[in-house]
């Protein structure tokens, strides 16, 4: 079957491959070393030299997108993948095998959601201790708490419809049954809801990162950045601009993919 | 009311008198100086008692303004007369006779005696004290009252620095009926009172009509607290703020030097700051690894990049605007190559891993930053930890649970906290503390600047700490404000002299 793929889609996937393209440029170049410190050459407005000029501290701002570029999507990446691993069994299980197993997912899945997840993934480093792997798993626990819940739902349908219950009456297992049809069935809600997640990610990354409690320096950061701009806003506006522009487009560009893909899979089109 | 109605009545009849047809609320403005004062703050007080408190921000509202103590420090750092208007010490040092102010009266009313002194030095230094600073009354012996006007107090040892502590915001003399809601609601001597506190935003202090000493040219003074740097500069820009002393926002301040409507003062504080080092955990009891560290760390990069150039480098722990200074910024040159070497012969080839816990303020973040990059050339690849106030004073200051840190040591002629047996630089020296020990014996000025000195030598010899910088005291306010200090003997925004140009 031929459908048409939404514009959407194709902005979002476009944005975000920018984006990625970046941060692998990254690992093979950047203008300047993105940690070097020159003094001499601090807070200089975007030229020839700098384009997009330095910081308080004369590192290359460009250099520090970039490399700020793929710190983000390694966290919040790490953080969707593992919450993916945590959640989405979680979510099928509770649907195959219901019961108080379904009952406690569901449960802790409500205690989680009573907190805004910048808040938990706060307490949770505040527990743990500021730092990249510590803001991935932090972000993780929110996100497992998500795709197990979103799963869950999603398979409770796939459970109710014939295919499936033909499949149990001809004998298949609950495990079986789960891989063979609910997990196609449902994959494409999953991505969708993955994606979204990790502009929620890539967002909280730099809520943390502002507070000074994700990436820690001098391994650069977009939010840090923004934290760090801040008290520059009157000297050099700038600064401030080029990080958020940085963490607005990549958010922007996966919720266009995000958008776009739920248009495209959507199981009531087919 | 009866007061105020004079000029009001003066205010409105001037531009008729003069027959002028100018708006009536400018002229007797432009002919009469404000004499109200609106002071900016980063941090609010956590409350407003000196004496049970060691926030800065407490004696920043009160010192000299609301609260006095016997002694007062000025503006220079010279000790001199309190609620105390002389004193004389007895030539072994052990006994101090201070006379009282005639006419000195707490805001309630009451007349300040030698009986409050007794109350607030014996309350100072009771087990039970909630003082800051308890180490400043341990020499005190007695305390006796031989009448109202007269206080006699007795030292079980010489201390060379009991005049300038009688003189610091934690010895404030209170009144017995009102110290304990001084926190809330301060009673003092001083030539100001507490008029309000709104919190997370001001406190005003008023002048205090019954002052028996000089009068204060200000009426109103009004604190008020704007932690956001964003927010401190715009509010110098539109004119809220008169005052903002302690201003480090340092890269805000060419703009200001550039502008005509306001005037930047750059002053010294009392504040070394150091990379305090656990001297008492690996690899940091081995002196020649903080001599590496020493040797790897530029403090002019520091100064430029933190400070943006506004402030000097120390080679110990002691200010350089003081009696006793001595220079040993050049006792460990900047030295990659001699860093290394020095790791290398403490074992230590390829560095090691060390954690840098970071305070709050801008500069000990900023100049963790750039120490962690400044290390990582020598091999110590330090992980940074920001931490909150509440957590850095009870993991690192209390627990000693620490590698390294950056920090300020605002008290004055605060070296002897390395004679301290439980200090959290975990630092033991006995020659140290034999120094300690004679300089508390010794009165005479020549003596004790040698011994000053031999401590500064002798800390800078085991590298304790890292030495980096004195933090400057910037103060930016309008051009007509005159009488703000300029340096930070002690911490304090002392408004008593302030005063507006005609």
């Amino acid at each position: 079957m031929r459908r048409r793929m939404p514009k959407s889609l194709l902005v979002g996937a476009a944005i975000t491959l920018a984006v990625v393209a970046a941060a692998l440029l990254s690992w093979a170049w950047t203008p300047y070393p993105a940690e070097q410190v020159r003094i001499i050459a601090r807070l200089r407005p975007p030229g020839p030299q700098h384009w997009l000029g330095t910081d308080h501290f004369g590192r290359d701002t460009l250099s520090m997108i970039l490399v700020g570029a793929r710190n983000s999507l390694a966290v919040a990446a790490s953080a969707v993948l593992l919450g993916a691993a945590a959640g989405v069994p979680l979510g099928l299980a509770a649907a195959a095998w219901g019961r108080w197993g379904d009952e406690l997912v569901a449960r802790l899945g409500d205690l989680l959601f009573a907190f805004p997840a910048v808040l938990t993934a706060m307490l949770l480093t505040a527990v743990l201790g500021p730092g990249g792997t510590n803001a991935v798993l932090a972000l993780a626990v929110f996100n497992a708490a998500v795709l197990a819940r979103v799963t869950r739902g999603a398979a409770q349908q796939a459970w109710r419809r014939e295919f499936v219950r033909a499949a149990l009456a001809l004998g298949r297992g609950p495990l079986s049954a789960t891989l063979a049809h609910v997990l196609p069935n449902i994959a494409g809600t999953v991505i969708v809801q993955a994606t979204i997640l990790f502009a929620v990610a890539i967002l909280n990354e730099a809520a943390l990162s502002y507070l000074g409690l994700g990436i820690q320096p001098p391994s650069p950061s977009w939010g840090r950045m923004l934290g760090d701009a801040q008290t520059f806003l009157f000297t050099a506006p700038l600064q401030a601009v080029f990080p958020g522009a940085a963490i607005a487009l990549t958010v922007l560009g996966l919720n266009l993919l995000g958008d776009g893909l739920r248009d495209w899979l959507d199981p009531r089109e087919r | 009311m009866p007061i105020r109605f004079p000029r009001l009545a003066l205010a409105a009849l001037l531009p008729a008198m003069m027959a002028v047809p100018a708006p009536a609320q400018e002229q007797p403005r432009s002919q009469q100086a404000r004499t109200d004062l609106v002071l900016g703050m980063r941090l609010e007080p956590p409350h407003l008692d000196p004496t049970a408190g060691a926030a800065a921000a407490i004696d920043e509202v009160t010192y000299a303004n609301l609260f006095e103590a016997l002694t007062r420090i000025d503006a220079d750092g010279k000790v001199v007369p309190g609620l105390a208007e002389r004193w004389t010490v007895s030539g072994d040092g052990l006994t101090y006779r201070f006379t009282l102010r005639e006419g000195a009266r707490f805001h309630d009313g009451t007349a300040a005696d030698s009986a409050d002194v007794k109350f607030s030095l014996d309350r100072a230094r009771a087990a039970d004290s909630v003082n800051a600073q308890k180490a400043y009354f341990a020499a005190i012996d007695s305390v006796e009252t031989p009448d109202p006007r007269t206080v006699v107090v007795k030292l079980s040892r010489p201390d060379g620095l009991f005049l300038f502590h009688m003189g610091t915001g934690d010895a404030a003399i209170v009144a017995p009926e009102t110290a304990a809601a001084n926190k809330q609601t301060p009673v003092g001597t001083g030539p100001f009172r507490f008029e309000g506190w709104t919190a997370g935003d001001r406190v005003v202090l008023v002048r205090n009509p019954d002052y028996d000493g000089p009068k204060p040219a200000l009426e109103r003074v009004t604190f008020r607290f704007i932690a956001d740097p964003a927010a401190q500069v715009a509010s110098l820009q539109a004119g809220d703020v008169d005052t903002f002393p302690q201003f480090d926002t340092y890269e805000a301040l060419p703009q200001f030097k550039d502008d005509p409507r306001f005037t930047v003062t750059v002053g010294t504080s009392e504040g070394e700051t150091i990379l305090a080092t656990n001297n008492g955990r690996k690899p940091f009891d081995d002196v020649r690894v903080r001599r590496a560290l020493a040797h790897a760390i530029d403090p002019k990069m520091l100064i430029d990049g933190v400070l943006f150039g506004n402030g000097v480098a120390i080679g110990s722990h002691f200010p350089p605007h003081r009696d006793g200074y001595l220079d040993l910024t050049e006792r460990y040159p900047y030295d990659v190559e001699k860093a290394k070497t020095l790791l290398a012969e403490a074992g230590y080839p390829d560095g090691f891993e060390t954690v840098l816990k970071l305070p709050p303020p801008v500069y000990a973040r900023r100049s963790g930053e750039l120490i962690a990059a400044m290390l990582a050339e020598v091999g110590v690849r330090a992980s940074i930890e920001p931490m909150e106030w509440a957590a850095w004073l009870e993991k690192v200051f209390r627990g000693k649970d620490y590698d390294l840190t950056v920090i300020a040591h605002t008290e004055p002629l605060d070296i002897d906290i390395y004679a301290r047996p439980d200090y959290y630089f975990n630092y033991r020296s006995e020659r140290f503390l034999a120094l300690e020990e004679e300089l508390n014996r010794t009165q005479d000025a020549a003596r004790r600047k040698s011994l000053y000195g031999e401590q500064q030598k002798l800390l800078a010899e085991d590298a304790v700490n890292g030495f980096l910088f004195m933090l400057p005291v910037t103060t930016v306010q309008k051009a007509g404000v005159e009488g703000m200090w300029v340096n930070r003997p002690v911490q304090a925004n002392d408004a008593t002299a302030v005063r507006w140009k005609p």
